[in-house]
């Protein structure tokens, strides 16, 4: 399923006095199986910008394509449910979403709306829970005795079990530890490997960008600033300073190095990388290892 | 998706009506209620009509919000109005259907009372439009600080009132997220049968009264650990000052019914 955004703009509160435009003039597409970052400053649009993924918003002018479904500003609020179980969506904080009896019952939620048996459902909810790496014993508990990225992990699970084509998460490592960050990225490189999801990521960070990614959108008050593969947008680095957006800490490091006098033909994003464009350029004593 | 555009939602401004005490601001709101009964014909109505009017320009805001003002107790103005058309007897009658009359008396009075919504709306929303809704608990803490004589927990009352005004906002964008969030997981809201609808409604509350009691329970927290202990003695951050432009509205309602009072049959 191909993504296509074309002259979208979106508008909050249209035709109040309130009015505020939050995207403009938006033309992008995201291919199939493909592994997107939308980065940007805090504001710029990125979660307006995904919210049309599934018609929660509907562009003020211009047209969303998914797959076959044209999203345009006359599209009826009726039959939009074979949209969102294709893409499911992973807002901010998605624990806020649990409401349930019991961790099973919740994650079971969304596919149960989408008609699938409440048999197979709970089916469907025992091999989530096992999938974002919980163990089973937590099914038959309430969802709000379990803690913080537990939390997180079951309203994640609760989004895979409607088994959606194209997966959007917005920050969903926000407020996690390293450790936590890590478990819950390794899941979604998983999915997009081995289920060949779709997946569509808002991220702060820019380590993960640069080691998950395939392809990164830069967005800049409500505007596509730069869309490209990471290994060419992280070149720029004082453009993306210039936007208060960082680059992975390898990238900013080499490019310290840089002025030192090392030379890179490409800044490197990842430590192995950047270990291998510098082996050759220390000098011979500093890489051989002494003898005892 | 939900509008957040709330009936009467404060908006920014440096007008003259924006820069009245709020305490005076409210009192006169309340006065103006009282003075629209003393209205009862239509040279004093066509007066409250140039006052509010006046009002209206004096703070700077559009009409159109005013208007907007009106529209959701349409209905309710509506219906009062046509009990009052047809039920009052008097004058000159034009049709007649057993009890039901059209008459002189019913028209006119139709109208008189429509007149008195409005204007009523008008001037309240005028107040919520150009007063910080913590301003407005702050006078009417003002307000009823005589009460602590017969023991009324006047500053209880006070902080509760800030604190729900303070979380509106909040609560409104919570709610759409939540929502949001449910939509992405299959949940149709304002769709079905009665009993769907009132199904669809659980998942959105729950949540709510889960982040409200968490919510409470942090604010009650951070409150403590900054030493709060009750009202009794505080000082105030926003200090209200009674300025010279509140001593001239004041004159300007004296007036108002002094006129009115001469005008009425
Ligand atoms: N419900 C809303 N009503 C009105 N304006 C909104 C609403 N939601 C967002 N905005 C405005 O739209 C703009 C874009 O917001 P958006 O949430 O898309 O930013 P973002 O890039 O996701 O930021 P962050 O990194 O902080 O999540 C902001 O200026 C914001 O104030
Ligand atoms: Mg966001």
């Amino acid at each position: 399923m191909d993504i296509t955004f074309k002259d979208v703009d979106y508008t909050y509160q249209a035709g109040t006095p309130f009015e505020s435009q939050a995207l403009h003039d938006i033309n992008l597409t995201i291919a199939d199986h493909s592994f997107t970052a939308i980065i940007g400053h805090t504001g710029s649009g990125k979660s307006t910008l995904v919210q049309h993924l599934n018609a929660l918003l509907k562009p003020t002018s211009g047209t969303v394509t998914i797959g076959e479904r044209k999203i345009t500003p006359e599209t009826n609020n009726k039959h939009l449910k074979p949209l969102r179980q294709k893409v499911g969506m992973v807002f901010q904080f998605p624990e806020s979403q649990l409401f349930e009896e019991t961790v099973a019952k919740d994650i079971a939620f969304g596919p149960m709306n989408f008609g699938m048996s409440a048999e197979d459902a709970a089916k469907k909810a025992a091999e989530m829970l096992n999938l974002v790496g919980l163990p089973a014993d937590l099914l038959e508990r309430s969802p709000f005795d379990l803690s913080g990225g537990q939390m997180r992990r079951v309203a994640i699970a609760g989004v895979l079990a409607m088994t959606p084509e194209v997966l959007v998460l917005d920050e969903p490592t926000a407020g996690l530890d390293p450790a936590g960050r890590r478990e819950i990225m390794g899941m979604v490189t998983q999915l997009h490997e081995k289920q060949h999801l779709t997946v569509i990521l808002i991220t702060h960070h820019m380590e993960d960008v640069a080691s998950y990614a395939d392809h990164v959108v830069v967005m800049e008050h409500g505007t596509i600033a730069k869309v490209g593969k990471p290994s060419d947008v992280f070149q720029d680095v004082a453009w993306l300073q210039e936007r208060q957006l960082g680059v992975p800490e390898t990238t900013e490091f080499a490019a310290r190095l840089q002025k030192q006098g090392f030379h890179f033909d490409r800044l490197p994003l990842t430590e192995v990388e950047l270990a291998a464009a510098l082996l050759p350029q220390l000098p011979r004593e500093a890489v051989q290892p002494h003898d005892e | 998706m939900m509008n957040k555009l709330l009936l009467g939602r404060f908006i920014p401004g440096h007008s003259l009506v924006h820069r009245l005490d709020p305490r005076s601001k409210l009192l006169l709101s309340f006065y103006y209620i009282g003075i629209i009964f003393l209205a009862n014909n239509w040279q004093t109505y066509l007066v409250l009509f140039l006052f509010t009017i006046l009002a209206v320009r004096l703070s700077e805001i559009k009409m159109s919000f005013f208007i907007r003002g009106v529209r959701p107790l349409i209905w309710l103005i509506l219906f009062t109005v046509l009990l009052q058309v047809f039920f009052t007897r008097g004058g000159t009658t034009y049709w007649s259907w057993g009890p039901i009359v059209l008459s002189q008396f019913g028209i006119v009075n139709g109208i008189y009372i429509f007149m008195r919504f409005v204007l009523i709306i008008f001037m309240s929303t005028l107040l919520t439009l150009t007063t910080p809704p913590l301003s407005l608990a702050d006078a009417i803490e003002a307000i009823l600080k005589p009460l602590r004589v017969v023991h009324f927990p006047v500053y209880e009352v006070a902080l509760m009132l800030s604190i729900a005004l303070r979380f509106v906002p909040t609560l409104m964008d919570e709610t759409e997220k939540i929502m949001n969030a449910q939509r992405a997981r299959g949940v149709d809201f304002g769709e079905g049968n009665l009993f769907q609808q009132m199904r669809a409604v659980v998942p959105l509350l729950i949540p709510l009264f889960v982040s409200s009691f968490n919510r409470a329970e942090d604010l009650a927290t951070a409150m403590e650990a900054r030493g709060y202990q009750g009202g009794e003695g505080r000082s105030k951050y926003r200090v209200l000052v009674w300025h010279a432009i509140d001593s001239w509205s004041v004159v300007g309602f004296a007036i108002l019914t002094v006129i009115l009072i001469w005008l009425r049959a």
